[in-house]
């Protein structure tokens, strides 16, 4: 399984770990298909303890990946979560044993469109099943049971991360002890699936893409990838902070050009986020992961009862949203919290004072990171993980 | 150590039987809960109006959510609690009566603490001094005061009376937060504040 990988699987792998599983009993998918053997890569830091009750499981959002606190493989960036992972952080690897998973359907080394079916030999690319957050859940699952590791100390996760996290909770309340979905919702909303459709589009109207059988071609949907990650950039802003940073400046230049290049400074940076996106990111990929945050239902899941999914949970919860956040509004994350509610479950809820839009649960956040440590040093006390230093 | 709590709330702690579970409504800055689970191993949660309260609540590692106790009790199931708790707070809801029916289907007690409206010094100064009184229990002028539904000791057994609520306990407080044993009528008159167990009859 590991012939035929693309540049950026095959830096991914060398810097990470991996395991083949579903070679004897494959995943069965939310689609109805059989996957297996599948390459699931992922990466650690820190030490699992003796008994096994330190391990800590970051769920990565959509363009992110399993490099969440070290040097990204491919572009050579700091760890997306360094500001929350890492020595002395609240994330210590001195205290938790962390692992991120890349989700399956992804495209730094777990098995994705890019991949080839086992049982033809040749190219998934559009063959590919799609799939779900709970099947990118199971396959995780699957991972930590190769790994031996019995239940996790914590589920941490924002956007698509954070829906990962709720579909651990619910799929799995025994193996989760708390769980923090940061910057999310139970559902993907019409509008989030309207801007996710805007950005398919784009990376299918690219005669490149060709059908999605680009490699075979040797063409590249970079410029239909692009637009769709332009887009997708916009919704992760907020309006605030995009006129606090842009505003109306011009690019490099005094006056307007009465053309169509890049004038303002926020086409620019627009116009630069697509560029270097498609170093890092497969058009395939983006459809079937967009496609994935898209299916996510957790009421629909359960008789369209939010609270059934959580019946009878002993998780603790911890929900955190931003109030610039548009495109995962407070309101989504305090329906999961009346649900919760609703099932008696221990929950705590806060939302952080932001102008930064939904990307601030990346960003250096204080109040996010006293909320976070607060918590965990409260569920590490139950759990009875020693004091923290 | 548990760190030593207000009177009123060391009153309402002293209420809980160890173990057990609690929603303390209004938490404030968190300082009755954390003494329930740090003193009495009570499985302790928190609903706070203020979002500020309850950012600092969670980052001192207790489980509290943003929430009003006039809408946001109707969430919780039936008997999900041992007790609910409401200090202070209760002439500040909207829908007084429409709280504490729902504190009494989400918990199997309530707990409720209120200051006394009919406290001689409130009498003394709406009679003599015609003026909307100003205590150490009530500080607020009459214009910017969060209190809607002040009511007396005797307003409140009347309501209890009236719901069908049975009186577990019944707790006053002088102007010095000391005990008082009086008949009550004259607690009505000396007492500042009061505590409250109730239970659904």
């Amino acid at each position: 399984m590991l012939d035929d990988l693309t540049d950026a699987e095959r830096k991914a792998l060398a810097q990470c770990r991996h395991a083949i599983l579903g070679a004897d009993r494959p995943l069965r998918l939310d689609c109805g298909v059989d996957l297996g053997p599948y390459r699931v890569a992922y990466q650690t830091y820190g030490m699992l303890n003796a008994d096994k009750s330190n391990a800590v499981l970051v769920c990565h959002p959509l363009t992110c990946d399993q490099f969440v606190a070290d040097r990204h493989p491919v572009t050579g960036k700091d760890g997306w979560w360094e500001s929350l992972i890492g020595a002395g952080k609240v994330l210590d690897p001195a205290r938790y044993f962390i692992i991120c998973i890349n989700v399956l359907g992804h495209c730094m080394g777990t098995t994705g469109p890019q991949g080839h079916d086992p049982s033809t030999g040749r190219p998934w690319n559009l063959r590919f099943p799609v799939v779900t957050i709970g099947d990118m859940v199971r396959a995780q699952a699957a991972l930590l049971d190769h790994l031996g590791i019995p239940d996790l100390f914590c589920v941490i996760g924002g956007s698509m991360g954070g829906m990962q996290v709720l579909e651990w909770a619910a799929t799995y309340p025994k193996r989760v002890f708390s769980a923090v979905p940061i910057a999310c919702a139970a559902h993907h909303s019409a509008q989030n699936i309207a801007f996710h459709e805007v950005g398919r589009q784009a990376i299918m109207a690219d005669p490149e893409w060709k059908g999605g059988d680009y490699r075979l071609h040797q063409t590249n949907p970079a410029r239909g990838l692009a637009v769709a990650r332009m887009t997708a950039h916009i919704t992760y802003l907020s309006e605030q902070a995009l006129q606090r940073k842009f505003g109306r400046a011009l690019q490099n230049r005094d006056a307007l050009g009465f053309g169509f290049d890049a004038d303002f400074q926020v086409e620019s940076y627009l116009r630069h986020q697509g560029s270097t996106f498609v170093d890092r990111f497969d058009a395939n990929s983006y459809l079937y992961i967009t496609r994935a945050m898209d299916y996510f239902d957790l009421a629909g899941a359960h008789g369209d009862v939010l609270a059934n999914a959580f019946k009878g949970t002993t998780t603790r919860f911890c929900l955190m949203s931003f109030t610039s956040d548009w495109l995962f509004p407070t309101r989504e994350s305090r329906a999961v919290v009346h649900a919760l509610n609703a099932a008696a479950a221990n929950v705590s809820f806060v939302e952080v004072d932001s102008d930064k839009g939904h990307d601030a649960f990346l960003l250096d956040e204080p109040e996010m990171f006293r909320t976070l440590s607060g918590f965990l040093k409260g569920a590490a006390t139950v759990r009875g993980l020693g004091s923290v230093s | 150590m548990a760190a030593p709590i207000r009177v009123d709330l060391q009153l309402i702690a002293d209420m809980v039987e160890p173990g057990t579970r609690a929603l303390d409504v209004g938490c404030g800055d968190g300082a009755l809960l954390a003494h329930l689970m740090n003193a009495k191993r009570v499985d302790a949660r928190g609903m706070e109006l203020s979002q500020a309260g309850v950012n600092a609540c969670v980052a001192n590692g207790l489980s509290v959510i943003q929430g009003d106790a006039d809408t946001d009790l109707r969430d919780y199931p039936d008997a999900a609690f041992d007790y609910v708790i409401l200090s202070q707070t209760l002439q500040a809801t909207r829908e007084p009566r429409r709280v504490l029916e729902q504190m009494l289907r989400v918990g199997k007690h309530a707990i409720v603490s209120f200051p006394n409206f009919a406290h001689w010094q409130v009498r003394l100064r709406l009679v003599f001094g015609g003026r909307m009184p100003e205590t150490a229990s009530l500080p607020y002028k009459w214009y910017d005061t969060p209190n809607i539904h002040l009511c007396s000791i005797d307003d409140f057994r009347a309501l209890c009376r009236t719901m069908g609520v049975r009186i577990e306990r019944a707790i006053v407080l002088n102007s010095t937060s000391r005990r008082i044993n009086l008949p009550p009528l004259l607690a009505n008159l000396i007492g500042e504040q009061a505590v409250f167990l109730l239970r659904r009859d």
